[in-house]
């Protein structure tokens, strides 16, 4: 038996009224979608969702990562590899990137049930996430949405695979030139109805056929749905009823692209009993589908109804511009810096791990790992200490408005965890919400462009305290 | 324990370039003028023969030791450049007192510059050289101690600000220094944020600028001028990393509190607060200053608020601190700080500070800190 044993997601805090884009004034509970903050991107979304999917699991045990997205920010150079590094993965870990295509994480999560279905590998972690931008104003920025899911495939799994059925098209209705910041559409009407509906329609009636079943055996259908009239037509033509449609979430998060379907399937697992069968399904270049049952009840995660429950508007629709750089500013972003791929190299352990060390002699916790114990003065006797998954306190705080940043001001933090200092920014939190000793936990960001690349570290994210809803 | 440096080497002569904003001068300017003027202070007319050695400090060296030396044309002499942030100016007065009182040469100079308004930024650099030295502004290092001390002690941003104000006055009786502007407690709380609890002028000014001292045997000091100070004490201490240290508390820093130890021993002060009589100590940031008359023992740990709402360390106050305007005032090159402040003490102990003057003063100590802050030196000089 092959199917998803874990799921996590990821949905920014931060929300794009859809009012403000369209240049009116923010509607308190009007439709929005979710965007990353200045120091999120595809990489750091999935990475929080894949440590959202493995909490409680043993890092060790996972045996590969697969990474689909289309907006990984690196044209030559795997996502996969940093994200293995970033979850302190083993280092026999197979790493693999899936792109190209709103299909790249439907993809990637069959390669994984076929790859344990073959037991070559044992536990297979497939992370989609994308950061996609439509131009400002236009339409299609006020239908997409940022996100990030990661399923764990296994052989003990709490869905079990029951079949897919996948199908191939050539057209040109969504593409994004190399080079290109935003991503284009071709007329709608022409690739709804020559582009998604026959596709979809096909897929799914072929996984209908393939495994045997009816749409009344399936307890709900997530459903990859560029608008929400689109995917009602599909759905009723191929005889689901409404209370079968999981909820899209138009209005609340937005087209999220390579994960959008399975953030929808994701959503479907944290409610879904024993027998509850359940479809997803993605477009892009064709159409896949896969169907999977549930044998037992998913374990609690944070998941999309946690992070759902979590938002905040932003503050101005320039603020929204100036995340995403979209912005002219004038601020020094360091991207003309070099920066030492050397030091970069020999510090990965701390930088991407967030790897703290424990000395073996006295138990004091250090970060960065120094080589003489400041406590007992031992000289190299540790072991790695990983913090990532750590709670943390926060002893000291400034707000630097002098360090060069989109939104200033750079929230400056000294916290405490296990015992070790480390100082850090914070994010995910206002000013006026910063209180000593509050409790913390970090989370994987982009800290700066220096060199013209994005560069990654930890930050402090105040804790939120509803976990599992 | 070693013998102690106290008495073994005297300053017989002090100079500093005017600090600011200079625009049109060079670093070479600015050395020859701080230099030549300490010249003239010890009455040394022939310094390619007099001097014979150069201990100098510079945050921003571009090309070591060659400016120095072409600069003051002294050829076939050791010279050295020290850098240690803040703390500069001191371990480069330490290292010429250190040299003298080796024997090792009779009279050298000592010169401390740095010309950060070369690079077309307002405040210091923020360094982008590896992925999690981040966000590294002296600010952002300084302020962390805030909060946590504010809410320890309870003490605010007023009792800051009136720090600030201070020494703005005492800018204004300096002829040297960079800002000559009163400022109200008001000014203080409205300036812009840079770091909280940091506004504007919560800072010191960063400045251009460069100080020097000729430094000699204590037994020829009066060959050179009558009324010669002597070195009571020169001492650096580096401490652990306050972002590292799991024991740092946030309500002081412990580079000062080790390095005053170490002074106070080789002066053989026991009571700060009576013995010393002015007081010159390293104001990056008003919380520093407030911090600093603590952890130099000037009073108990939590009380330094009720000293600066009492007007203790104002000029006319029981111990006048940074009688010049301080780094906030005076400026702030990063290099010449430590030796602008052996300048002042230096005119202040020889009664030639002008309205600024401390009445009979006769001991006097500066204090540099340094670093996120990791480092201090500490010079006390005496009559």
């Amino acid at each position: 038996m092959t199917g998803i044993a874990a799921h996590g997601a990821y949905v920014p805090i931060t929300r794009l009224p859809l009012s403000l884009a369209a240049g009116r004034a923010a509607v308190e509970g009007g439709p929005e979608r979710a965007v990353g903050d200045y120091d999120e991107d595809a990489v750091t979304m999935a990475v929080t969702a894949a440590i959202d999917c493995l909490t409680g699991i043993a890092r060790e045990s996972v045996d590969a990562v697969y990474f689909a997205s289309t907006t990984y920010p690196l044209r030559e150079k795997q996502g996969a590899a940093l994200i293995a590094k970033a979850l302190d993965l083993r280092r026999d870990v197979l790493t693999q990137d899936h792109a190209g295509s709103l299909r790249a994480g439907t993809a990637a999560l069959e390669s994984a049930l076929h790859a344990v279905a073959a037991g070559a590998l044992r536990a297979v972690l497939v992370v989609a996430s994308d950061c996609r931008l439509g131009a400002p104003r236009g339409a299609l920025e006020a239908k997409l949405g940022d996100g990030a899911v990661a399923l764990l495939v296994t052989a003990n799994p709490v869905a079990r695979f029951e079949g897919s059925c996948s199908r191939a098209d050539e057209l040109q209705d969504v593409w994004r030139i190399e080079g290109e910041r935003f991503t284009h559409t071709w007329e709608d009407r022409f690739a709804i109805q020559e582009g998604y509906t026959p596709n979809m329609i096909a897929a799914l009636r072929g996984l209908l056929e393939k495994s045997g079943r009816c749409a009344e055996d399936f307890a709900k259908v997530a459903l990859y749905a560029p608008d929400e009239r689109s995917a009602g037509a599909i759905l009723k033509k191929l005889g689901f009823k409404d209370q079968q449609v999981q909820d899209p979430l138009f209005g609340r998060l937005g087209n999220t692209g390579t994960p959008f379907a399975l953030m929808l399937l994701a959503h479907a697992l944290e409610t879904a009993g024993p027998g509850d069968r359940l479809i997803t399904a993605a477009y892009g270049d064709g159409a896949h589908a896969l169907a999977f049952e549930v044998v037992r009840p998913a374990p609690p995660r944070r998941g999309m109804a946690w992070h759902l429950a979590r938002r905040r508007a932003v503050a101005s629709y320039d603020t929204y511009l100036r995340a995403r750089g979209l912005d002219a500013v004038e601020w020094q972003s360091g991207a003309d810096l070099g920066l030492s791929a050397t030091i970069r190299f020999r510090e990965r352990d701390a930088d991407i791990a967030f790897l703290a060390a424990r000395c073996t002699s006295c138990g004091q916790v250090h970060f960065p790992k120094p080589r003489v114990c400041a406590k007992c003065f031992a000289k190299d006797r540790w072991e790695p200490h990983r913090l990532s998954d750590r709670r943390g306190r926060l002893l000291a705080y400034t707000f630097d408005y002098f360090f060069p940043a989109a939104e200033p001001p750079t929230i400056m933090v000294m916290t405490e965890v296990d015992g070790c200092r480390v100082h850090v920014q914070m994010t995910n939190v206002r000013s006026v919400d910063v209180a000593l000793d509050q409790p913390v936990e970090y989370v994987f960001r982009k800290i700066h462009d220096a060199g013209g690349k994005p560069n990654y570290f930890w930050k402090a994210s105040p804790l939120a305290e509803a976990t599992h809803g | 324990m070693a013998e102690s440096i106290r008495d073994k080497v005297a300053v017989v002569g002090v100079g500093a370039c005017q600090f600011g904003e200079n625009w049109d001068q060079s670093r070479e300017d600015m050395i020859v003028d701080a230099a030549y003027e300490a010249y003239a202070d010890a009455g040394i007319d022939d310094p390619q023969r007099r001097i014979e050695a150069v201990f100098a400090g510079a945050v921003y060296p571009r090309e070591g030791t060659a400016e120095i030396a072409e600069a003051l044309k002294l050829f076939g002499k050791p010279i050295s450049v020290v850098s240690d942030y803040c703390q500069t100016g001191t371990d480069a007065f330490r290292f010429g007192a250190f040299a003298v009182a080796a024997g090792v040469y009779d009279t050298v100079l000592v010169v401390g510059f740095d010309k950060p308004k070369d690079r077309g930024v307002s405040g210091p650099s923020v360094s982008f050289d590896r992925v999690r030295g981040l966000p590294a502004t002296p600010a952002g290092w300084f302020s962390l101690c805030a909060a946590r001390y504010f809410e320890t002690f309870g003490a605010g941003r007023e009792d800051l600000a009136k720090i600030a104000v201070k020494n703005h006055h005492n800018g204004t009786l300096a002829p040297k220094s960079m800002l000559k502007r009163e400022i109200t407690v008001k000014d203080v709380l409205e300036a812009r944020i840079i770091s909280w609890p940091f506004g504007l002028y919560d800072c010191a000014a960063q400045s251009d600028g460069a100080a020097a001292c000729v430094l000699t045997r204590a037994d020829l000091a009066k060959s050179f001028r009558d009324d010669p100070v002597y070195v009571k004490a020169v001492s650096i201490a580096v401490a652990e990393h306050p972002q590292r240290d799991p024991n740092f508390d946030f309500l002081g820093w412990k580079p000062t509190v080790y390095a005053a130890k170490d002074a106070y021993a080789q002066a053989g002060i026991s009571e700060p607060f009576r013995e010393l009589d002015v007081v010159q100590l390293h104001d990056c940031f008003t919380l520093t200053e407030l911090l600093t008359y603590e952890d130099l023992g000037l009073c108990k740990k939590g009380e330094a608020k009720e000293h600066v709402a009492s007007g203790t360390f104002q000029l006319g106050g029981e111990l006048p601190v940074n009688t010049d305007g301080g780094l906030k005032t005076f400026g702030h090159p990063t290099g010449a700080t430590g030796v602008r402040m052996i300048y002042e003490n230096t005119l202040q102990l020889q009664g030639r500070a002008g309205p600024r003057q401390v009445p009979g003063a006769s001991l006097a100590l500066s204090h540099n800190i340094g670093g996120p802050p990791t480092t201090c030196g500490i010079a006390i000089l005496g009559r």
